[in-house]
Protein backbone atom coordinates (compact mmCIF):
# COMPACT_ATOMS: atom_id res chain seq x y z
CA UNK A 1 0.00 0.00 0.00
CA UNK A 2 1.29 3.58 -1.01
CA UNK A 3 0.11 6.68 0.14
CA UNK A 4 -1.69 8.89 -2.49
CA UNK A 5 0.58 11.39 -4.06
CA UNK A 6 1.84 14.50 -2.14
CA UNK A 7 4.22 17.14 -1.72
CA UNK A 8 6.97 17.40 0.87
CA UNK A 9 8.70 20.05 2.56
CA UNK A 10 11.31 19.49 5.63
CA UNK A 11 10.53 22.70 7.92
CA UNK A 12 14.09 23.23 9.75
CA UNK A 13 12.41 25.94 11.92
CA UNK A 14 9.27 26.27 13.60
CA UNK A 15 8.96 29.60 11.69
CA UNK A 16 9.35 28.02 8.25
CA UNK A 17 6.82 25.04 9.39
CA UNK A 18 4.20 27.59 10.05
CA UNK A 19 5.14 29.47 7.04
CA UNK A 20 4.06 26.46 5.57
CA UNK A 21 1.40 25.45 7.33
CA UNK A 22 0.37 29.33 6.30
CA UNK A 23 0.77 28.40 2.55
CA UNK A 24 -0.74 25.24 1.78
CA UNK A 25 -3.89 25.18 4.72
CA UNK A 26 -6.29 22.45 5.05
CA UNK A 27 -4.39 20.61 2.48
CA UNK A 28 -1.57 20.15 4.37
CA UNK A 29 -0.72 18.09 7.12
CA UNK A 30 2.56 18.41 9.82
CA UNK A 31 4.66 14.94 9.89
CA UNK A 32 5.95 13.70 13.43
CA UNK A 33 6.97 10.42 14.02
CA UNK A 34 4.50 9.23 11.10
CA UNK A 35 3.01 6.41 13.24
CA UNK A 36 -0.20 7.77 13.17
CA UNK A 37 -0.55 9.79 10.16
CA UNK A 38 1.25 7.28 7.68
CA UNK A 39 -0.44 3.82 8.50
CA UNK A 40 -3.67 6.22 7.81
CA UNK A 41 -2.12 7.64 4.41
CA UNK A 42 -1.27 4.08 3.39
CA UNK A 43 -4.60 2.82 3.83
CA UNK A 44 -5.97 6.34 2.32
CA UNK A 45 -7.58 7.18 5.42
CA UNK A 46 -5.62 10.50 5.23
CA UNK A 47 -4.79 11.65 1.55
CA UNK A 48 -2.75 14.98 2.39
CA UNK A 49 -1.76 16.75 -0.85
CA UNK A 50 1.25 18.87 1.49
CA UNK A 51 3.08 17.02 3.85
CA UNK A 52 5.35 19.16 6.32
CA UNK A 53 8.32 17.55 7.78
CA UNK A 54 8.66 18.54 11.36
CA UNK A 55 11.39 15.85 12.07
CA UNK A 56 14.59 17.96 10.78
CA UNK A 57 13.62 20.82 14.14
CA UNK A 58 16.51 19.95 16.68
CA UNK A 59 14.57 22.91 19.06
CA UNK A 60 11.84 20.60 19.30
CA UNK A 61 13.36 17.53 20.83
CA UNK A 62 14.32 18.84 24.50
CA UNK A 63 13.30 17.48 27.69
CA UNK A 64 13.98 20.03 30.54
CA UNK A 65 13.33 19.56 34.18
CA UNK A 66 13.79 22.65 36.01
CA UNK A 67 10.70 24.12 38.58
CA UNK A 68 8.36 22.31 36.04
CA UNK A 69 9.18 19.87 33.27
CA UNK A 70 9.08 20.93 29.68
CA UNK A 71 8.92 18.68 26.73
CA UNK A 72 9.33 19.55 23.61
CA UNK A 73 6.64 18.32 21.24
CA UNK A 74 9.02 16.03 18.87
CA UNK A 75 10.83 14.14 21.45
CA UNK A 76 10.37 10.53 20.68
CA UNK A 77 8.74 7.98 22.84
CA UNK A 78 12.27 6.20 23.44
CA UNK A 79 13.68 9.71 24.55
CA UNK A 80 11.45 9.85 27.23
CA UNK A 81 11.95 6.91 28.46
CA UNK A 82 16.04 7.14 27.94
CA UNK A 83 15.82 10.00 30.24
CA UNK A 84 17.43 9.73 34.04
CA UNK A 85 16.60 13.17 35.08
CA UNK A 86 13.07 12.61 33.29
CA UNK A 87 12.14 9.37 35.09
CA UNK A 88 13.75 11.07 38.54
CA UNK A 89 11.28 13.84 38.15
CA UNK A 90 8.14 12.16 35.91
CA UNK A 91 8.37 8.13 36.69
CA UNK A 92 4.70 7.75 35.27
CA UNK A 93 6.21 8.65 32.13
CA UNK A 94 8.63 6.58 31.58
CA UNK A 95 5.82 3.54 33.17
CA UNK A 96 3.46 4.98 30.38
CA UNK A 97 5.66 5.06 27.88
CA UNK A 98 6.90 1.60 27.71
CA UNK A 99 3.48 0.36 27.56
CA UNK A 100 3.34 2.10 24.18
CA UNK A 101 3.34 -0.11 20.91
CA UNK A 102 6.83 -1.86 20.90
CA UNK A 103 10.24 -0.47 20.36
CA UNK A 104 10.24 0.66 16.96
CA UNK A 105 7.34 2.52 17.66
CA UNK A 106 8.63 4.09 20.09
CA UNK A 107 11.73 4.91 18.29
CA UNK A 108 10.01 7.39 15.60
CA UNK A 109 6.55 8.21 17.82
CA UNK A 110 6.70 11.32 19.85
CA UNK A 111 4.91 13.10 22.45
CA UNK A 112 3.64 15.93 20.10
CA UNK A 113 1.90 13.37 17.79
CA UNK A 114 0.74 11.48 20.70
CA UNK A 115 -1.20 14.24 21.74
CA UNK A 116 -2.37 16.09 18.83
CA UNK A 117 -3.28 13.30 17.16
CA UNK A 118 -6.26 12.66 19.59
CA UNK A 119 -6.51 8.96 18.80
CA UNK A 120 -9.02 7.89 21.54
CA UNK A 121 -7.04 4.64 22.19
CA UNK A 122 -3.42 6.24 22.62
CA UNK A 123 -1.63 6.22 26.19
CA UNK A 124 0.06 9.49 26.67
CA UNK A 125 -3.15 11.90 26.70
CA UNK A 126 -4.71 10.20 29.70
CA UNK A 127 -1.42 10.66 31.56
CA UNK A 128 -0.92 14.78 30.43
CA UNK A 129 -4.57 15.30 31.95
CA UNK A 130 -3.83 13.62 35.15
CA UNK A 131 -0.87 15.38 35.39
CA UNK A 132 -2.33 18.74 35.06
CA UNK A 133 0.19 19.14 31.73
CA UNK A 134 -0.17 22.95 29.58
CA UNK A 135 0.78 22.56 26.42
CA UNK A 136 2.29 25.63 23.98
CA UNK A 137 0.97 26.12 20.67
CA UNK A 138 2.83 28.45 17.71
CA UNK A 139 0.63 30.08 15.03
CA UNK A 140 0.56 33.29 12.82
CA UNK A 141 -0.89 35.31 15.26
CA UNK A 142 1.60 34.20 18.00
CA UNK A 143 2.29 31.65 21.03
CA UNK A 144 -0.32 30.46 23.24
CA UNK A 145 -0.52 28.18 26.14
CA UNK A 146 -3.53 25.49 26.42
CA UNK A 147 -4.44 23.93 29.26
CA UNK A 148 -4.79 20.01 28.99
CA UNK A 149 -8.50 20.18 30.26
CA UNK A 150 -9.15 22.25 27.23
CA UNK A 151 -7.24 20.39 24.43
CA UNK A 152 -9.09 16.97 23.35
CA UNK A 153 -12.04 18.23 21.99
CA UNK A 154 -13.51 14.83 20.31
CA UNK A 155 -11.84 11.61 18.70
CA UNK A 156 -9.55 12.81 16.60
CA UNK A 157 -9.99 16.34 16.94
CA UNK A 158 -8.36 19.20 19.78
CA UNK A 159 -8.80 22.81 20.39
CA UNK A 160 -5.49 22.69 18.13
CA UNK A 161 -5.98 25.33 14.94
CA UNK A 162 -5.26 23.80 11.86
CA UNK A 163 -2.52 26.28 11.23
CA UNK A 164 -1.02 26.00 14.78
CA UNK A 165 1.78 23.74 15.64
CA UNK A 166 1.83 21.75 18.94
CA UNK A 167 5.70 23.10 20.28
CA UNK A 168 6.11 22.29 23.82
CA UNK A 169 4.19 20.09 26.54
CA UNK A 170 4.95 21.47 30.56
CA UNK A 171 4.07 19.28 33.43
CA UNK A 172 4.33 20.15 36.56
CA UNK A 173 7.20 17.85 38.91
CA UNK A 174 5.97 15.20 41.43
CA UNK A 175 5.99 16.72 44.47
CA UNK A 176 6.49 14.94 48.02
CA UNK A 177 3.62 12.85 49.31
CA UNK A 178 2.72 12.74 45.47
CA UNK A 179 2.93 10.13 43.57
CA UNK A 180 1.31 9.01 40.03
CA UNK A 181 0.65 6.03 37.88
CA UNK A 182 -1.05 4.41 34.81
CA UNK A 183 -1.86 1.19 33.74
CA UNK A 184 -3.45 -0.35 30.68
CA UNK A 185 -6.05 -3.20 29.64
CA UNK A 186 -4.04 -4.12 26.13
CA UNK A 187 -5.88 -5.12 23.40
CA UNK A 188 -4.06 -8.09 22.43
CA UNK A 189 -3.51 -7.63 18.77
CA UNK A 190 -3.15 -3.77 18.38
CA UNK A 191 -1.49 -3.05 21.86
CA UNK A 192 -3.80 -0.20 22.15
CA UNK A 193 -5.90 0.56 25.36
CA UNK A 194 -9.47 -1.14 25.46
CA UNK A 195 -9.12 0.82 28.56
CA UNK A 196 -6.30 2.67 30.14
CA UNK A 197 -6.12 5.06 33.41
CA UNK A 198 -4.12 7.38 34.68
CA UNK A 199 -4.08 8.85 38.20
CA UNK A 200 -1.93 11.44 40.00
CA UNK A 201 -2.85 12.14 43.79
CA UNK A 202 -1.61 14.28 46.77
CA UNK A 203 -1.75 12.98 50.05
CA UNK A 204 -2.11 14.81 53.37
CA UNK A 205 0.10 13.75 56.34
CA UNK A 206 -2.41 11.57 58.21
CA UNK A 207 -2.53 9.80 54.78
CA UNK A 208 -6.02 11.42 53.41
CA UNK A 209 -6.09 12.20 49.97
CA UNK A 210 -5.72 16.27 49.37
CA UNK A 211 -5.81 16.47 45.84
CA UNK A 212 -6.70 14.08 43.05
CA UNK A 213 -6.65 14.07 38.89
CA UNK A 214 -7.73 10.62 37.30
CA UNK A 215 -8.31 9.91 33.47
CA UNK A 216 -9.36 7.27 31.20
CA UNK A 217 -8.62 6.71 27.65
CA UNK A 218 -9.29 3.80 24.90
CA UNK A 219 -12.93 3.56 26.46
CA UNK A 220 -14.77 7.10 25.25
CA UNK A 221 -14.75 8.75 22.13
CA UNK A 222 -11.88 11.05 23.82
CA UNK A 223 -9.79 10.90 26.60
CA UNK A 224 -11.94 12.48 29.52
CA UNK A 225 -11.35 12.94 33.38
CA UNK A 226 -13.37 11.15 35.86
CA UNK A 227 -13.95 14.03 38.20
CA UNK A 228 -16.98 12.08 40.30
CA UNK A 229 -13.63 9.60 40.65
CA UNK A 230 -11.69 12.69 41.85
CA UNK A 231 -14.62 14.35 44.20
CA UNK A 232 -15.00 11.18 45.74
CA UNK A 233 -11.63 10.41 46.57
CA UNK A 234 -10.28 14.20 48.16
CA UNK A 235 -11.12 14.40 51.57
CA UNK A 236 -10.86 10.90 52.05
CA UNK A 237 -8.78 8.01 53.35
CA UNK A 238 -6.41 6.21 50.96
CA UNK A 239 -7.20 2.99 52.19
CA UNK A 240 -8.29 0.52 49.57
CA UNK A 241 -11.64 0.25 51.08
CA UNK A 242 -12.17 4.09 50.02
CA UNK A 243 -10.60 3.86 47.09
CA UNK A 244 -12.81 1.28 45.78
CA UNK A 245 -15.85 2.70 46.53
CA UNK A 246 -14.81 6.04 44.82
CA UNK A 247 -13.78 4.27 41.64
CA UNK A 248 -17.93 3.25 41.41
CA UNK A 249 -18.45 6.81 41.19
CA UNK A 250 -17.62 7.37 37.35
CA UNK A 251 -20.80 8.71 36.33
CA UNK A 252 -23.32 6.42 33.96
CA UNK A 253 -23.59 9.57 31.46
CA UNK A 254 -20.18 8.94 30.61
CA UNK A 255 -20.13 8.49 27.51
CA UNK A 256 -18.49 5.39 26.46
CA UNK A 257 -17.94 2.92 23.17
CA UNK A 258 -18.37 -0.29 22.00
CA UNK A 259 -16.86 -2.41 19.55
CA UNK A 260 -15.71 -6.01 18.35
CA UNK A 261 -13.12 -5.93 21.46
CA UNK A 262 -15.01 -4.99 24.24
CA UNK A 263 -19.19 -3.89 24.42
CA UNK A 264 -19.77 -0.57 26.47
CA UNK A 265 -20.86 -2.24 29.22
CA UNK A 266 -17.79 -4.20 29.58
CA UNK A 267 -15.76 -1.17 29.17
CA UNK A 268 -18.00 0.51 31.83
CA UNK A 269 -17.43 -1.97 34.14
CA UNK A 270 -13.32 -1.97 33.52
CA UNK A 271 -13.14 1.89 33.66
CA UNK A 272 -13.66 1.36 37.40
CA UNK A 273 -11.69 -1.55 37.76
CA UNK A 274 -8.31 -0.30 35.84
CA UNK A 275 -9.11 3.40 37.75
CA UNK A 276 -9.27 1.79 41.25
CA UNK A 277 -5.81 -0.34 40.15
CA UNK A 278 -4.16 3.20 39.30
CA UNK A 279 -5.09 5.07 41.73
CA UNK A 280 -4.15 2.35 44.34
CA UNK A 281 -0.77 2.12 42.61
CA UNK A 282 -0.52 6.45 42.92
CA UNK A 283 -1.54 5.99 46.26
CA UNK A 284 1.71 3.79 46.63
CA UNK A 285 3.79 5.76 44.52
CA UNK A 286 3.06 8.72 46.97
CA UNK A 287 3.59 7.36 50.24
CA UNK B 1 10.75 13.72 -7.07
CA UNK B 2 13.62 14.19 -4.75
CA UNK B 3 17.50 14.05 -4.58
CA UNK B 4 18.55 11.67 -1.96
CA UNK B 5 21.66 10.78 -0.34
CA UNK B 6 21.57 7.39 1.83
CA UNK B 7 24.49 5.27 3.38
CA UNK B 8 23.41 1.90 3.04
CA UNK B 9 25.25 -0.76 4.78
CA UNK B 10 28.40 1.55 4.44
CA UNK B 11 27.75 2.09 0.39
CA UNK B 12 26.87 5.44 -0.21
CA UNK B 13 23.13 5.54 -3.02
CA UNK B 14 22.19 8.77 -4.49
CA UNK B 15 18.26 8.14 -6.16
CA UNK B 16 15.67 10.07 -6.85
CA UNK B 17 12.61 9.40 -5.06
CA UNK B 18 9.07 10.08 -4.86
CA UNK B 19 7.54 12.07 -1.39
CA UNK B 20 5.52 8.69 -0.87
CA UNK B 21 7.96 6.46 -1.62
CA UNK B 22 8.33 4.29 1.71
CA UNK B 23 11.71 3.65 2.49
CA UNK B 24 11.25 -0.23 2.26
CA UNK B 25 10.41 -0.16 -0.98
CA UNK B 26 13.38 2.39 -1.45
CA UNK B 27 15.65 -0.27 -0.45
CA UNK B 28 13.75 -3.43 -2.13
CA UNK B 29 12.65 -1.83 -5.18
CA UNK B 30 15.60 0.76 -6.32
CA UNK B 31 18.98 -0.63 -4.48
CA UNK B 32 17.93 -4.54 -4.63
CA UNK B 33 17.81 -5.09 -1.24
CA UNK B 34 15.13 -7.77 -0.77
CA UNK B 35 16.09 -9.23 2.27
CA UNK B 36 14.14 -6.62 4.07
CA UNK B 37 10.73 -7.67 3.62
CA UNK B 38 7.23 -6.48 3.33
CA UNK B 39 4.78 -8.52 5.71
CA UNK B 40 1.81 -6.37 6.98
CA UNK B 41 2.43 -3.31 5.39
CA UNK B 42 0.11 -1.99 8.26
CA UNK B 43 3.02 -1.63 11.10
CA UNK B 44 2.50 -4.39 12.77
CA UNK B 45 5.03 -6.78 12.10
CA UNK B 46 8.00 -5.61 11.84
CA UNK B 47 9.28 -7.93 8.70
CA UNK B 48 10.59 -4.96 6.63
CA UNK B 49 12.46 -3.63 10.33
CA UNK B 50 16.25 -1.61 9.63
CA UNK B 51 18.41 0.10 11.76
CA UNK B 52 18.34 3.49 10.72
CA UNK B 53 21.20 6.60 12.77
CA UNK B 54 21.26 3.48 15.45
CA UNK B 55 17.91 2.67 15.84
CA UNK B 56 15.46 -0.12 14.88
CA UNK B 57 12.94 1.26 12.70
CA UNK B 58 9.52 -0.42 10.79
CA UNK B 59 10.88 0.59 6.94
CA UNK B 60 7.28 0.73 5.92
CA UNK B 61 5.92 3.42 8.06
CA UNK B 62 9.53 6.05 7.04
CA UNK B 63 9.63 7.47 3.90
CA UNK B 64 12.41 7.35 1.75
CA UNK B 65 13.13 11.17 1.62
CA UNK B 66 13.10 11.08 5.41
CA UNK B 67 16.39 8.88 5.02
CA UNK B 68 18.12 11.95 3.22
CA UNK B 69 21.51 11.82 5.16
CA UNK B 70 20.96 8.62 7.28
CA UNK B 71 23.06 5.75 7.42
CA UNK B 72 21.29 2.76 7.20
CA UNK B 73 21.84 -0.85 8.27
CA UNK B 74 19.75 -3.25 6.75
CA UNK B 75 19.52 -7.48 7.28
CA UNK B 76 22.55 -7.68 4.48
CA UNK B 77 24.66 -5.63 6.05
CA UNK B 78 24.94 -8.00 9.15
CA UNK B 79 27.77 -10.38 7.85
CA UNK B 80 30.99 -9.07 7.73
CA UNK B 81 33.76 -10.96 5.14
CA UNK B 82 31.38 -13.91 4.68
CA UNK B 83 31.43 -14.42 8.40
CA UNK B 84 27.89 -14.42 9.87
CA UNK B 85 26.97 -12.22 12.01
CA UNK B 86 26.73 -13.93 15.89
CA UNK B 87 22.49 -13.35 16.08
CA UNK B 88 22.51 -14.88 12.30
CA UNK B 89 24.77 -17.74 13.85
CA UNK B 90 22.57 -17.75 16.63
CA UNK B 91 19.22 -18.41 14.58
CA UNK B 92 21.46 -20.94 12.80
CA UNK B 93 21.91 -22.63 15.75
CA UNK B 94 19.14 -22.34 18.01
CA UNK B 95 16.57 -23.21 15.08
CA UNK B 96 15.52 -19.69 15.56
CA UNK B 97 13.38 -19.61 12.09
CA UNK B 98 11.04 -21.85 10.18
CA UNK B 99 9.82 -20.23 6.85
CA UNK B 100 12.46 -17.91 7.79
CA UNK B 101 10.09 -14.80 6.51
CA UNK B 102 10.00 -12.15 9.65
CA UNK B 103 13.52 -13.66 10.21
CA UNK B 104 15.45 -10.54 8.57
CA UNK B 105 13.25 -7.93 10.44
CA UNK B 106 13.72 -10.43 14.02
CA UNK B 107 17.46 -10.11 13.24
CA UNK B 108 17.31 -6.36 12.87
CA UNK B 109 15.23 -5.93 16.11
CA UNK B 110 17.75 -7.58 18.22
CA UNK B 111 20.51 -6.22 16.66
CA UNK B 112 19.12 -2.85 17.86
CA UNK B 113 18.45 -4.32 21.30
CA UNK B 114 21.61 -5.96 21.81
CA UNK B 115 23.90 -2.61 20.90
CA UNK B 116 21.59 -0.84 24.02
CA UNK B 117 21.42 -3.72 25.93
CA UNK B 118 24.14 -6.67 26.01
CA UNK B 119 23.11 -8.77 28.80
CA UNK B 120 19.35 -8.48 28.12
CA UNK B 121 17.13 -10.71 30.50
CA UNK B 122 14.55 -13.29 28.79
CA UNK B 123 11.68 -10.83 29.45
CA UNK B 124 13.83 -7.92 28.46
CA UNK B 125 14.42 -9.86 24.69
CA UNK B 126 10.24 -10.45 24.63
CA UNK B 127 9.95 -7.29 25.33
CA UNK B 128 12.48 -6.20 23.02
CA UNK B 129 11.05 -8.43 20.34
CA UNK B 130 7.41 -6.78 20.34
CA UNK B 131 7.34 -5.46 17.27
CA UNK B 132 8.31 -8.41 15.43
CA UNK B 133 5.60 -10.60 15.07
CA UNK B 134 6.66 -14.80 14.15
CA UNK B 135 3.91 -17.09 12.53
CA UNK B 136 6.00 -20.28 12.92
CA UNK B 137 8.17 -20.90 15.64
CA UNK B 138 6.39 -20.07 18.77
CA UNK B 139 9.22 -17.74 19.94
CA UNK B 140 10.71 -19.74 21.84
CA UNK B 141 14.25 -20.80 20.33
CA UNK B 142 14.08 -17.51 19.00
CA UNK B 143 14.90 -16.20 22.37
CA UNK B 144 17.06 -18.46 22.46
CA UNK B 145 19.15 -17.57 19.45
CA UNK B 146 19.07 -13.51 20.89
CA UNK B 147 20.42 -15.09 23.93
CA UNK B 148 23.24 -17.46 21.74
CA UNK B 149 24.09 -14.42 20.23
CA UNK B 150 24.15 -12.07 23.26
CA UNK B 151 26.49 -14.68 24.97
CA UNK B 152 28.76 -14.33 21.82
CA UNK B 153 28.89 -10.96 21.75
CA UNK B 154 30.01 -10.76 24.98
CA UNK B 155 32.93 -13.06 24.50
CA UNK B 156 30.98 -15.81 26.40
CA UNK B 157 29.55 -19.28 25.70
CA UNK B 158 26.43 -19.72 25.26
CA UNK B 159 23.98 -22.05 27.29
CA UNK B 160 24.07 -25.37 25.99
CA UNK B 161 20.77 -26.16 24.10
CA UNK B 162 18.08 -27.47 26.79
CA UNK B 163 19.93 -25.26 29.38
CA UNK B 164 16.90 -23.65 30.53
CA UNK B 165 14.68 -26.73 30.96
CA UNK B 166 16.87 -28.41 32.90
CA UNK B 167 17.04 -25.78 35.49
CA UNK B 168 13.44 -25.52 35.50
CA UNK B 169 13.27 -29.30 36.29
CA UNK B 170 16.02 -29.05 38.73
CA UNK B 171 14.19 -26.53 40.56
CA UNK B 172 11.20 -28.63 40.54
CA UNK B 173 12.70 -31.82 41.79
C1 LIG C 1 2.10 -0.71 15.44
C2 LIG C 1 1.71 0.50 16.22
C3 LIG C 1 1.35 0.36 17.56
C4 LIG C 1 1.00 1.47 18.31
N1 LIG C 1 0.65 1.29 19.62
C5 LIG C 1 0.32 2.36 20.37
C6 LIG C 1 -0.03 2.21 21.74
O1 LIG C 1 -0.02 1.12 22.31
N2 LIG C 1 -0.37 3.32 22.44
C7 LIG C 1 -0.38 4.57 21.87
O2 LIG C 1 -0.68 5.54 22.56
N3 LIG C 1 -0.05 4.73 20.58
C8 LIG C 1 0.29 3.68 19.81
N4 LIG C 1 0.63 3.86 18.49
C9 LIG C 1 0.58 5.22 17.91
C10 LIG C 1 1.88 5.94 18.13
O3 LIG C 1 1.99 6.24 19.49
C11 LIG C 1 1.95 7.22 17.29
O4 LIG C 1 3.31 7.44 17.10
C12 LIG C 1 1.34 8.44 17.90
O5 LIG C 1 -0.01 8.25 18.16
C13 LIG C 1 1.43 9.65 16.97
O6 LIG C 1 2.66 10.28 17.09
P1 LIG C 1 3.56 10.56 15.84
O7 LIG C 1 4.69 11.38 16.32
O8 LIG C 1 3.87 9.30 15.18
O9 LIG C 1 2.60 11.51 14.97
P2 LIG C 1 2.22 11.53 13.42
O10 LIG C 1 1.67 10.23 13.00
O11 LIG C 1 3.33 12.10 12.64
O12 LIG C 1 1.06 12.62 13.47
C14 LIG C 1 -0.22 12.34 14.02
C15 LIG C 1 -1.14 13.56 13.81
O13 LIG C 1 -0.75 14.63 14.65
C16 LIG C 1 -0.39 15.79 13.89
N5 LIG C 1 0.78 16.36 14.55
C17 LIG C 1 1.88 15.68 14.95
N6 LIG C 1 2.74 16.49 15.60
C18 LIG C 1 2.17 17.72 15.62
C19 LIG C 1 2.56 18.97 16.17
N7 LIG C 1 3.71 19.12 16.84
N8 LIG C 1 1.73 20.03 16.01
C20 LIG C 1 0.55 19.88 15.35
N9 LIG C 1 0.12 18.72 14.82
C21 LIG C 1 0.91 17.65 14.95
C22 LIG C 1 -0.13 15.28 12.49
O14 LIG C 1 -0.39 16.27 11.53
C23 LIG C 1 -1.08 14.12 12.39
O15 LIG C 1 -2.36 14.56 12.05
C24 LIG C 1 1.00 2.77 17.71
C25 LIG C 1 1.36 2.92 16.38
C26 LIG C 1 1.73 1.80 15.63
C27 LIG C 1 2.12 2.00 14.21
S1 LIG D 1 5.69 -4.59 6.75
FE1 LIG D 1 6.37 -3.01 8.03
S2 LIG D 1 5.64 -3.62 9.96
FE2 LIG D 1 4.83 -5.19 8.65
S1 LIG E 1 9.87 -18.23 10.82
FE1 LIG E 1 8.07 -18.14 9.66
S2 LIG E 1 7.24 -16.25 10.31
FE2 LIG E 1 8.86 -16.49 11.64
Amino acid sequence: MIPSAFEYYAANSVDEALKLLAEHGDEAKILAGGHSLLPAMKLRLAAPTVLIDINPIAELRSINVGDKVTIGAMTTYASLLNSAELKAALPVIAEAVDQIGDPQVRNRGTIGGALAHADPAADLPAVILALGGTLTAQGPEGTREISIDDFFVDMLTTSLEPNELLTTITLPKMGAGEGASYVKMVQPASGYAIVGAAAWVKLNADGTVAAARVAITGAGPKPTRLEEVENALVGGASSEEAVTAASEAVSDELELLGDIHASEDYRRAMVKVYTRRAILKAIKAAS
Amino acid sequence: MTKITVKVNGKEYTSEVEGRTLLVHFLRDQLGLTGTHIGCDTSQCGACVVVMNGDSVKSCTVLAVQANGAEIKTVEGLAEDGKLHPLQEGFWERHGLQCGFCTPGMLMSAYDLLQKNPNPSEEEIRHGLEGNLCRCTGYENIVRAVQYAAAKMRNEEPAPIGAKEQVVESVGS
